[in-house]
């Protein structure tokens, strides 16, 4: 159990992420803020609860740990914070977000050594593949843990995402958790103004997937629905779960838009941000 | 003359399948994935033998590329296998992404390559590939010759440890070189000592560039030549020493001028050691249908055409 768990619970954790994320993207006035607020909550549940994994000894094979990989990179921030606060690095890593010489790139990458990373990522529809890839060496490695993977939804355009999903059925990869950010919201505007995205369930489950649907706002939802997931591998069937999300979650001006997919607040704004989430574990 | 004789007419694409096979027995570590081109890249015979290693994606390349990068993650070391275009322009953002800036040891294997690829014309015949690959930071491009080197380097780079681009043929060409000979990735290889002018070749033109030479010697030329089946890294000592002996150069490959190895050569030259240069290599076009060795003749890709080039690049030196 991490020692952080024994002062906070979860809810306080994600406050502190919301806060990271804010104060970092603010500091260099660039980053992608609102998808990130959206998924601190699964982030923390996934990192604080879900996953099995030994932070002080990250290897780049994690023989016998669950795996992560993050498909919409750009939401780096609040990965970034999670794994810091989980212990891979030292929180004071994180005021070094996006500045040059930096491992926290603005897409996360194993580039310069951050522990946690596997594979870089950013340029979109590539994480359920390479979860895939993961998964199946898993399986040939006889390591019965398992591989989660977060994408977006607006990355779900990508034709990539659906060679991935016909694959996984197809190969019974079930070992593999995957996760929709369902914001419904994307750089350019509303998902269904930009490209619909349909019935998502239905045609997760038309390419022979386990699907199930979660509140990613709502950390108890998060950690039933994932653990009912992780229940259900093994089965023969992939397994995605549509994460429904407030993009700006936690910030009310940042709610209900998609204006701050990829925008930084100002100092006024960043103040006013930042008093509506708690400092709980200490700012960086 | 060249020490080298024609042992007999094979398959390059048949060197790597052949080299898979082995490499199934020897390292339990490799696995193959290819994108419903199995029979055609000549992996039928590992699929076979090592089905729980051989993973069939489908018609989905830019799947393929990404899962192969993943299965590196637990130390599978991933031979993927399609022709060269769909190996590399098709997915040059997942390869770029996910192999190269994340350093993964993915063994992306292309056959196919070039104007060989014969009556299926332009659509496949890519002329671009090397270039797209050698400007990949990380990446390793490597040209064998013939069916037996094509054996040995698909041998060796299952023990070098990160991204590698592995380019290959379809027809049968001249198996030419000797399998007791290192396979060294990075290292030139002199394949006929000479003064007078330094022919590069790699791939398929490396036999005719032999053939040149023997030409050349007939006509009293004593040219050197040079299989530069590495183009990254390049052999950068090699190539100066041999041009400080001769003084100047042909290159010859199956690619585009722009972007393959007479470009890399052309960089070495200007920076280090400035000599003539004439390259054989298709001329920013298109390859076309037509039998194989129809279409090297047309696009200037022939013995006769690197005897000239030899004799021009000799004249142009003062």
């Amino acid at each position: 159990m991490h020692n952080i768990l024994i002062m906070h619970n979860l809810e306080n954790i994600s406050s502190q992420v919301r806060r990271d994320i804010i104060r970092m993207v603010s500091d260099v006035q660039s980053g992608h803020p609102g998808g990130s607020l959206g998924c601190a909550d699964f982030f923390t549940a996934l990192y604080f609860d879900i996953l099995r994994y030994k932070p002080d000894q990250f290897t780049m094979d994690g023989f016998g740990e669950d795996l992560f990989f993050l498909s919409n990179g750009h939401v780096s921030a609040a990965w970034y914070s999670i794994l810091a606060h989980a212990g891979f690095f030292e929180v004071k890593e994180l005021a070094t977000f996006r500045k040059m010489g930096t491992r926290l790139q603005g897409h996360p990458c194993t580039h310069d050594g951050l522990p946690g990373i596997r594979m870089a990522s950013g340029s979109l529809g590539q994480g359920i593949s390479v979860g895939i890839g993961a998964a199946l060496s898993k399986k040939m490695n006889s390591d019965d843990k398992l591989v989660y993977v977060l994408t977006g939804d607006g990355e779900l355009q990508e034709g990539q995402i659906w060679e991935a999903a016909l694959f996984a059925a197809s190969h019974k990869v079930d070992n593999l958790i995957i996760t929709v950010d369902y914001n419904k919201k994307q750089i350019d505007g509303p998902t269904d103004s930009v490209i619909s995205l349909g019935d998502l369930h239905a045609k997760w489950e038309a390419f022979g997937w386990q699907v199930y649907e979660m509140n990613g706002n709502i950390i108890p939802d998060i950690l039933s629905t994932m653990k009912t997931a992780g229940e259900n591998t093994g089965k023969g069937k992939p397994i995605v779960i549509l994460m429904h999300t407030e993009m700006g979650m936690g910030v009310d001006f940042m709610m209900g838009t998609h204006k701050w997919h990829g925008s930084a607040p100002n100092a006024e704004q960043t103040e006013r941000a930042l008093s509506q989430l708690a400092e709980t574990l200490g700012d960086y | 003359m060249t020490p080298y004789k024609i042992q007999d007419q094979k398959e390059t694409r048949a060197g790597f399948g052949a080299a898979l096979l082995e490499l199934g027995k020897k390292n339990p570590k490799v696995v193959a994935l290819t994108a419903d081109l199995c029979e055609s890249l000549r992996m039928d015979a590992f699929a076979h033998a090592y089905p729980e290693r051989f993973i069939q994606v489908g018609i989905s390349e830019a799947n393929m590329i990404s899962i192969a990068a993943g299965m590196t993650i637990g130390g599978q070391i991933p031979f993927t296998g399609t022709f060269a275009n769909f190996s590399t322009g098709r997915v040059y953002d997942q390869i770029r992404q996910s192999v190269a800036y994340s350093t993964k040891n993915v063994k992306i294997c292309a056959s196919h390559a070039g104007l060989t690829l014969g009556e299926d014309g332009a659509t496949h015949q890519i002329l671009e590939d090397i270039g797209l690959m050698k400007m990949l930071p990380n990446m390793t491009v490597i040209v064998p010759c013939d069916y037996n080197q094509t054996f040995l380097a698909t041998q060796a780079i299952a023990n070098y440890n990160g991204p590698v681009y592995l380019r290959f043929g379809r027809p049968k060409m001249p198996n030419f070189t000797r399998l007791e000979e290192a396979f060294v990735i990075g290292k030139a290889q002199i394949l006929k000592e000479g003064t007078d002018v330094s022919i590069f070749a790699c791939g398929h033109l490396v036999w005719p560039a032999l053939e040149a030479a023997n030409t050349l010697q007939e006509n009293g030329i004593n040219a050197e030549v040079i299989n530069i089946h590495t183009i990254k890294p390049l052999d950068i000592q090699a190539i100066i020493q041999s041009v400080q002996k001769t003084g100047c150069v042909v290159t010859a490959e199956e690619h585009e001028r722009n972007g393959g190895l007479g470009d890399s050569i052309a960089q070495v030259l200007g920076m280090h050691f400035p000599a003539p240069i004439e390259m054989i290599a298709v001329n920013d076009s298109f390859g076309e249908s037509g039998k194989p060795m129809e279409l090297l003749t047309k696009y200037g890709l022939d013995t006769p055409h690197i005897v000239e080039a030899a004799m021009k690049s000799i004249g142009r030196k003062k």
